[in-house]
């Protein structure tokens, strides 16, 4: 990364990551399916146990997308939440195009960009030298809602409307810090019992 | 070996509900069939590797899905596989074009690999090499299922 790219990317304000997942766990209703990923897949059972919950660890990079799409068209009278890591969809961009091309109402994307490869350390992904703008890329996807959020404050009062209120498939982009470490040490349940769960949750 | 409408029948029958694919020369006729048939749904990915997780959760979501690519793109899609198939433990199904594999003079390193590559990721497959051969693909996939695991289907095919 160059100087002028470092200052563009250290001047976006970030908010705290867990902090803006509890935004979603206030908001989501019980009834939602949400699959997460890497680094969210390690703290979200921290903050919250829900049957209908899927943290794809172990996983394939890139995955948690395709696997959230599978199950948005599998249950189309369900709403499917997908969280993943920049990193993450670094690796399988194509996913987007596949998520327009199939054009579910009832997916939800929502993107944890830190620019960096969390739960391998930190490294940095290409991404913040690219500047990459997700929005942009979701939007020309065909994902019929997209949002940007850099601060708490913003992504608390906006989150219930861009949930609940507007049209599928959405995606936002949450502009986070790091995961504090004591969240990325914790383990995922194990995959077993969480597939048994979620199989009896949709039956 | 298979027709478009032949396959588009049989997968009904078969009672797979989305087909997931990545198409080559030799499957990509069927298309019109599989988009025809009002009991599939065709799912195009834009990489193999997409194809394995978005069966799984179509799996997961109680449909019945079967992913369709070629060798090239089993290779590809190693990672994915070995996620759904060994991590997650889900038995699903898929049917693999091995290119060249009727053409024996080819040292297409495609053709070289699908069997070290079937044998490495110890997959239960089962080898279509001729028309004669059909009636297998119908049987492992019943026999998968009896056993509710996971399985291939490797299609012999030709010069693309």
């Amino acid at each position: 990364m160059n100087a002028e790219q470092q200052a563009a990317s250290s001047q976006q304000p970030t908010m705290p990551v867990v902090d803006a997942l509890k935004v979603l766990i206030q908001q989501i209703p019980d009834d939602w399916i949400v699959v997460t990923n890497q680094s969210s897949a390690r703290t979200w059972p921290k903050l919250v146990q829900r049957k209908l919950d899927l943290h794809y660890n172990p996983s394939t990079m890139g995955g948690a997308v395709p696997l959230a799409l599978g199950l948005a068209i599998a249950q189309p009278e369900r709403e499917v939440l997908c969280i993943t890591g920049d990193g993450a969809l670094l690796i399988n961009l194509g996913s987007l195009v596949t998520v327009g091309a199939v054009n579910p109402k009832n997916l939800t994307v929502i993107v944890l960009e830190n620019g960096i490869y969390e739960v391998t350390g930190g490294q940095e992904t290409p991404g913040p030298a690219a500047l990459i703008e997700f929005g942009k890329l979701a939007e020309s996807t065909g994902f019929e809602t997209i949002a940007e959020y850099h601060s708490l404050r913003d992504w608390t009062r906006q989150a219930h409307e861009f949930l609940l209120e507007t049209t599928g498939p959405r995606f936002a982009c949450l502009a986070v810090d790091q995961t504090p470490p004591e969240y990325l040490k914790s383990p995922t349940p194990p995959m077993a019992e969480q597939l048994a769960r979620l199989r009896a949750a949709l039956s | 070996m298979f027709t478009g409408p032949e396959i588009a029948s049989l997968l009904i029958d078969l009672g797979f509900t989305h087909v997931v694919w990545v198409p080559d020369t030799a499957i990509g006729p069927w298309e019109e069939a599989l988009e025809a048939a009002e009991q599939l749904q065709l799912v195009r990915v834009c990489r193999e590797g997409e194809a394995w997780p978005l069966a799984a959760g179509l799996l997961l979501g109680g449909k019945q899905p079967l992913v369709v690519m070629q060798t090239t793109g089993l290779y590809e899609s190693g990672d994915a596989l070995r996620n759904v198939l060994y991590d997650l433990k889900l038995p699903l199904f898929a049917l693999i074009g091995v290119r060249n594999w009727l053409v024996p003079e080819s040292r297409d390193s495609a053709k070289t690999f699908a069997e070290p590559v079937v044998q490495a990721w110890q997959l239960n497959a089962v080898w279509l090499n001729s028309a004669a051969d059909k009636p297998k693909l119908a049987e492992h996939v019943r026999r998968c299922r009896a056993e509710n695991i996971a399985g291939v289907a490797m299609l012999a095919e030709g010069a693309p």
